[in-house]
């Protein structure tokens, strides 16, 4: 943001030294500058927000943090409220596992996707391709939702699960003991659905910052495309295309309402794949505003509510800041 | 003189508009020869038909034949990268790759494997630094990026890493054009010293460094080969009212 400010402040600037000598300056320059302001407000007022929401959340998570201690809620695994048992674990186990099945089933046709539209798609397909990802993106949650739970969680529970029973138990992780499809990896699938626009248009936009000067002075050498491809651009974008996987990471950490459609919602630390889980988002959509009246219970949400605002905080600061540095190469 | 290029009936296009038309020339084995011609004539598309880099242009298409020892570079069962393998670039602005000095000129020996071991890299990889002129200077930093490297530095990284995949012929589109004196002074050394060993085909927009190095010359006018030959018949003699008009700088 700060970044937003001084490109405004310098464009601003050369504007007026180039007009200077034109008269009623000063009234322009009072204009210019309290516009400059304006913005500079405008900008900074999200930072305020989020400052805002997370000092909100801080306190209302006060009273269970102090009665517990950390050891208590982050690695407890049992979650009985009504008798006091606060435990986390499972929350923050089931989205994890949610998450990481998401981005690994997400990334490689993604990576493949944005590659062959950046090195290899026509003009045409380019054209067309881009849009559609954008409409992609601009599908409600709830729609992959309802989807996952028609054709996804039935596809998993009587294709994927029986299959894997017959062949791939013995495999970590990949054991069945809860058949009906409602499973980390029905929501991981409709994560990578989910996440799949953004991490594409991310990591194509990372590739168009490579000149082109670069993949020619590798084919002139003789190198084929993919040579080019493997030796050139990707080790020069390798720091781009792992923040757009962080960054379609977090998305998938917040995502909600689709999840908790298809994931089972049962508060047990996850043993695979195949297991129902409830991630962070599901419990607090499912619960908050119910039962309140047991003790701690709305600042026990508020607690999860914050390391959820948290994690995802952090991941997209991060893969802003590597993604910034990356984009910004554009113009060398 | 033996031609080692041949181009016969040439045209190219960007979509519609023609850029080359119907050009027929012949570049001669182990000597320096000097396109020169108004800016927009189309010699940076001349010199990419040579080495097959028109169509990375969307759209662009080539007629006609382009033959280096005989054999048509554009005929079907060609492979591109074998074409591109007997030429080494050298572009209008130096383009390092993303990696160290080192592994830039051992990248086209990597590719087609052309060395065995890692003595046989690393004396290869000094050796063309040294006909490039480069190793003294870099021999103490080779493992550091090639994007270190001044301007004038890279542009003989890159004739090393183009000299290194052992080419037949070396093209060069306006290399010195970004470079300051000094570098460009010691690139046209370089091509001057290299030309008993390759057939070498230069870009330039300046006629004095054209009369420096040209031992044949080719003269373009919007979009055709106005006039073609030993380069002291054309800048003593020139046939075409054009091309003296150009010699004597009146556009
Ligand atoms: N990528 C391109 N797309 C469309 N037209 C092009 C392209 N590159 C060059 N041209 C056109 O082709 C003609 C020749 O260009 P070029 O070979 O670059 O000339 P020169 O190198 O002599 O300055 C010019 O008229 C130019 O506008
Ligand atoms: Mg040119």
């Amino acid at each position: 943001m700060t970044d937003q400010n001084k490109t405004y402040t310098t464009q601003t600037n050369t504007q007026t030294e180039g007009r200077s000598s034109r008269p009623s300056s000063a009234a322009r320059n009072w204009r210019d500058r309290s516009a400059q302001k304006t913005f500079l407000v405008i900008t900074v007022f999200p930072l305020l927000l989020i400052s805002a929401i997370t000092i909100g959340l801080l306190w209302r998570s006060w009273p269970i943090l102090t009665q517990y201690s950390l050891q208590e809620l982050f690695l407890g695994s049992v979650w009985k409220p009504d008798e006091g048992l606060f435990g986390f674990l499972p929350f923050i186990m089931g989205t994890f596992w949610v998450t990481v099945v998401g981005v690994v089933l997400a990334v490689p046709p993604c990576l493949l996707i944005a590659l062959y539209l950046s090195e290899y798609a026509h003009r045409l397909t380019r054209s067309i391709a881009k849009p559609l990802l954008d409409l992609l993106a601009a599908i409600p949650p709830v729609v992959y939702g309802v989807w996952g739970l028609l054709a996804i969680v039935p596809f998993v529970g009587k294709v994927v699960a029986p299959f894997s029973k017959q062949w791939l138990y013995s495999i970590p992780f990949l054991a069945v003991n809860q058949p009906t499809g409602f499973s980390i990896l029905s929501a991981g699938i409709v994560l990578a659905v989910m996440i799949a626009p953004l991490v594409i248009s991310v990591v194509y936009e990372v590739f168009t910052t490579v000149p082109n000067d670069l993949r020619h002075a590798s084919l002139a050498i003789g190198a084929t495309q993919w040579e080019t491809i493997r030796y050139v651009v990707i080790p020069r974008v390798m720091p781009g295309i792992v923040a757009a996987v962080v960054l379609g990471a977090s998305r998938a950490v917040g995502e909600t309402i689709a999840v908790l459609m298809v994931v089972g919602n049962v508060s047990q630390v996850p043993g695979s794949i195949f297991d129902t889980a409830y991630p962070l988002p599901a419990l607090i959509a499912n619960n908050y505003g119910d039962m309140m009246s047991i003790p701690l219970y709305d600042s026990a949400l508020m607690c999860a509510a914050l390391v959820l605002l948290v994690v995802i905080l952090i991941f997209n600061i991060l893969s802003t800041v590597v993604l910034q540095r990356v984009l910004e190469r554009r113009q060398v | 003189m033996e031609a080692h290029i041949q181009v016969r009936n040439l045209n190219a296009y960007y979509g519609k508009t023609q850029a080359l038309k119907n050009i027929n020339i012949e570049i001669p084995r182990r000597q320096i020869t000097v396109i020169m011609g108004p800016s927009g004539c189309g010699k940076t598309t001349l010199l990419k038909t040579f080495n097959r880099f028109l169509e990375l242009n969307d759209g662009a298409s080539v007629t006609g034949e382009v033959l280096v020892d005989e054999q048509d570079i554009y005929a079907k069962d060609v492979d591109v990268t074998e074409v591109r393998k007997r030429v080494g670039l050298l572009a209008q602005r130096p383009a390092p790759l993303p990696m160290s000095i080192y592994e830039n000129v051992a990248y086209g020996l990597h590719i087609h494997q052309m060395r065995k071991g890692k003595l046989e890299y690393k004396e290869a990889v000094k050796h063309y630094l040294e006909v490039a002129g480069l190793w003294d200077e870099v021999k103490k930093r080779l493992h550091e990026p090639a994007t270190g490297l001044s301007i004038g530095q890279q542009q003989r990284l890159c004739l090393a890493r183009g000299l290194a995949i052992e080419p037949e012929i070396i093209l060069g589109d306006e290399p010195t054009s970004a470079l300051d004196p000094i570098s460009s002074q010691h690139i046209e050394k370089k091509l001057l010293e290299l030309k008993s060993q390759y057939t070498t085909v230069v870009v330039t927009h300046t006629l004095r460094q054209a009369k420096r190095l040209a031992d044949y010359a080719i003269f373009m006018y919007l979009g055709e080969v106005v006039e073609a030959g030993p380069a002291h018949a054309i800048f003593t003699n020139p046939q075409q009212e054009r091309t003296r008009a150009y010699l004597e700088g009146l556009f």
